[in-house]
C-alpha cells in the first residue's frame, strides 16, 4: 500500500522499485536502534528521486536496505517485481568519498565490474564512460592524482559502466567544496539525461534536491518515516530564479523545518 | 656550500670511520681492530671467494625461510582476518607462540633437521611466520569499510572478492610488515648460522673467533651483515613506492 501523496505519476506502469512496509532495527549489545519505520515508496523507471532528512535519521540505512547490503527487519524491497536479497551489479551504491579503488587507475576502476566482457567490449565501455564523465587524458592516472570532484565522477562512471537498473547515491557530493558541488550537480543531470537510469540520491543540500529531482522524499528524524513527498514539476533546464522554483524550494524548506541540519 | 642530501650521511660515516681509526691507532693495546684492518679483511675474504660464498649461503636461507613464511602466513592471516570467528579460535595459539624467540627453537630445529640449511630455513620461517600472520590479520581489519562496500556492489564471488578487493587493499600494510619481518629474518639467520650450520655470515663470525681470534674478520663480517641488511631494507622500501602499492600514503 502506497502512502497518499507518493503515488507515481504514471499509474499504469509497474514501479521500477517498490519498498513495502520496510523496517530496520539494529541490535546492539545492550540496546536496539530502530533506524527505519514502515517505509513505503514506489519509484518509476528513469525517475530521479532525492532523499532528505536530518543527519543520523536512517538515510544511508534506507539506501543500504534498498541495495541489498543489509537485510530488513521487516518488509521488503523489490526491483522489477523481484525481491532484493543481496548486493548485485544491477544496482550500485555510490559513496560520499573514498569509494574508488586507490590501487587501480581510472581505467581499472571503470572496468572493475566488467570482468565478464571481452577485452574489446570492455575497452569500448571504458572509453565511453571516460568520455561521459569527462576524464579524458586521465585514463592511466591513479585516484591519488585526481581532485575530489574527479574521483566522484569516476565513482559514478564505474557504477554506470555495469549498466545498473538503479543507482543509489549516498551524499555523493557531500565532501566537495561548494563550487565543485554545483558543477557536479550539472554533470550528474547531464549524465542522467544521457543515460536515463533510475536514481535515488541522498543529499543534505536543498538546492541540489530541487534542481535535480523529479520528487523529493522528506524523512523524519530517527526512526526514519516518510514525512512528505514533494513533486518538482519543472522541466529541465530549471531556472533557479523562476517563481515556481522558488515556491517549491520554500515549500521543501518548510517541510524540513528549522529543526533539521541542512 | 650545499651538499646533496645523500652526501651528508656518507660524509658522517666517513668521519666516524676516521675517528675510529685514529682512536685505535692511539691505543695500540687494541680492544678491537680498526676500520682499515676490517676493510683489509673484507678484501682478503673477497680474494679467496669466501665472502661471496658466505653471503650467498645466508641470503639463500633467508630467501627460502622468508618466502615460505610469506606464502603460508599471509594467505592464512587474510582469511583469519576476514572470517573473524576463525581468528577468535586461532588467536590464543598465535599469542602463545609469538613471544617465543626464534632462537628458542634452535634445539628443536637441530633435532628435526640436523645441522644444515634446513635448520636455518626452519628457524627463519618460524621467526617470520608470526609477525607476518599478525600483520596480515590486522591489515584486513584496517581495510576502510568503504572499499569493502564498494567491492560488494559488483556481486563478486568470494574468491574474486579476495583477489580483487581484499588483497590489493592490504598490500601497502603487508609491504611494511614484510619489510620489518625481513629485518627480523636477517637477524635470525646470523644467529642460526652461529650454531646450526657451517657456512654463512654468522658462521664466518664465530669461526673467525674460534680459529685464531681473527677479530678483523669478525668486524668484517659485521660490516657486511649491516650493509646487506640495509640493502634489503632499501629494496623493500622501493617496492613500497610502486604506484599501485603506495596508495595509503595519500588517501584517508
Ligand atoms: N550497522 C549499524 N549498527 C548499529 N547502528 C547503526 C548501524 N548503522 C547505522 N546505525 C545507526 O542507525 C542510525 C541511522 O544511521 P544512518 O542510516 O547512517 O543515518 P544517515 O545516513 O541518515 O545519517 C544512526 O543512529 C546510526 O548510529
Ligand atoms: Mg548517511
Amino acid at each position: 500500500m502506497a502512502l497518499p501523496g507518493i503515488a507515481i505519476p504514471d499509474q499504469a506502469a509497474a514501479p521500477k522499485l517498490q519498498v513495502t512496509n520496510l523496517g530496520v532495527v539494529f541490535q546492539g549489545n545492550d540496546k536496539t536502534i530502530a533506524a527505519l519505520d514502515n517505509i513505503n515508496l514506489e519509484i518509476s523507471d528513469g525517475e530521479f528521486v532525492c532523499l532528505v532528512g536530518p543527519s543520523g535519521c536512517g538515510k544511508s540505512t534506507l539506501l543500504n536496505a534498498m541495495g541489498g547490503f543489509l537485510s530488513p527487519t521487516s518488509g521488503s524491497v523489490s526491483i522489477d517485481g523481484e525481491l532484493v536479497s543481496g548486493p548485485d551489479s544491477r544496482r550500485i551504491l555510490v559513496f560520499q568519498e573514498h569509494g574508488v579503488f586507490p590501487w587501480l587507475t581510472v581505467e581499472g576502476n571503470i572496468g572493475f565490474g566488467l570482468a565478464k566482457l571481452s577485452r574489446s567490449e570492455r575497452a569500448q565501455r571504458i572509453a565511453h564512460y571516460v568520455e561521459l564523465v569527462q576524464l579524458q587524458g586521465f585514463e592511466r592516472s591513479y585516484p591519488s592524482d585526481l581532485s575530489g570532484g574527479m574521483k566522484q565522477r569516476l565513482q559514478v562512471a564505474r557504477a554506470l559502466a555495469v549498466n545498473p537498473d538503479v543507482l543509489f547515491l549516498d551524499e555523493p557530493f557531500g565532501a566537495l567544496d561548494s563550487i565543485t558541488r554545483v558543477m557536479m550537480r550539472g554533470e550528474l543531470l547531464r549524465i542522467w539525461q544521457a543515460e536515463r537510469r533510475t536514481i535515488l540520491c541522498v543529499t543534505h543540500d536543498i538546492d541540489e534536491a530541487v534542481q535535480l529531482a523529479d520528487r523529493v522524499v522528506v524523512l523524519s528524524s530517527r526512526p526514519a518515516r516518510i514525512q512528505n513527498v514533494l513533486t518538482i514539476d519543472i522541466p529541465h533546464p530549471r531556472n533557479i530564479s523562476s517563481p515556481r522554483y522558488l515556491t517549491l524550494r520554500d515549500e521543501l524548506l518548510k517541510m524540513i523545518g528549522l529543526a533539521y541540519e541542512i | 656550500m650545499r651538499f646533496p642530501v645523500w652526501l651528508r650521511p656518507v660524509l658522517f660515516i666517513l668521519a666516524l670511520l676516521a675517528l675510529w681509526e685514529i682512536a685505535i691507532d692511539l691505543h695500540p693495546g687494541q680492544l678491537m681492530p680498526g676500520p682499515v684492518a676490517a676493510f683489509a679483511a673484507i678484501g682478503e675474504l673477497l680474494q679467496h671467494g669466501l665472502l661471496l660464498k658466505h653471503v650467498v649461503a645466508s641470503l639463500f636461507r633467508v630467501t627460502w625461510g622468508f618466502l615460505l613464511a610469506c606464502v603460508t602466513a599471509i594467505p592464512l592471516g587474510l582469511v583469519l582476518g576476514w572470517y573473524r570467528r576463525g581468528e577468535r579460535a586461532f588467536n590464543p595459539l598465535v599469542q602463545l607462540f609469538r613471544p617465543i624467540s626464534p632462537l628458542a627453537w634452535i634445539p628443536i630445529a637441530i633435532l628435526w633437521f640436523g645441522i644444515g640449511d634446513l635448520s636455518s630455513i626452519f628457524l627463519i620461517f618460524v621467526g617470520s611466520f608470526f609477525p607476518l600472520l599478525v600483520t596480515a590479520i590486522s591489515a584486513v581489519h584496517n581495510i576502510p569499510e568503504v572499499y569493502i562496500n564498494a567491492g560488494r556492489n559488483f556481486g563478486l564471488s568470494s574468491v574474486d572478492f579476495f583477489v580483487r578487493v581484499i588483497y590489493p587493499a592490504v598490500v601497502p600494510q603487508l609491504l611494511v610488515g614484510m619489510r620489518i619481518t625481513l629485518g627480523i629474518a636477517w637477524l635470525v639467520v646470523v644467529a642460526a648460522e652461529m650454531i646450526a650450520v657451517n657456512s654463512g655470515l654468522g658462521f664466518l663470525i664465530v669461526d673467525a673467533r674460534n680459529a685464531g681470534n681473527r677479530y678483523d674478520l669478525v668486524v668484517a663480517g659485521m660490516i657486511v651483515i649491516g650493509v646487506i641488511g640495509l640493502l634489503l631494507d632499501l629494496g623493500m622500501r622501493a617496492l613500497e613506492r610502486v604506484k599501485s602499492f603506495q596508495w595509503t600514503n595519500q588517501e584517508n
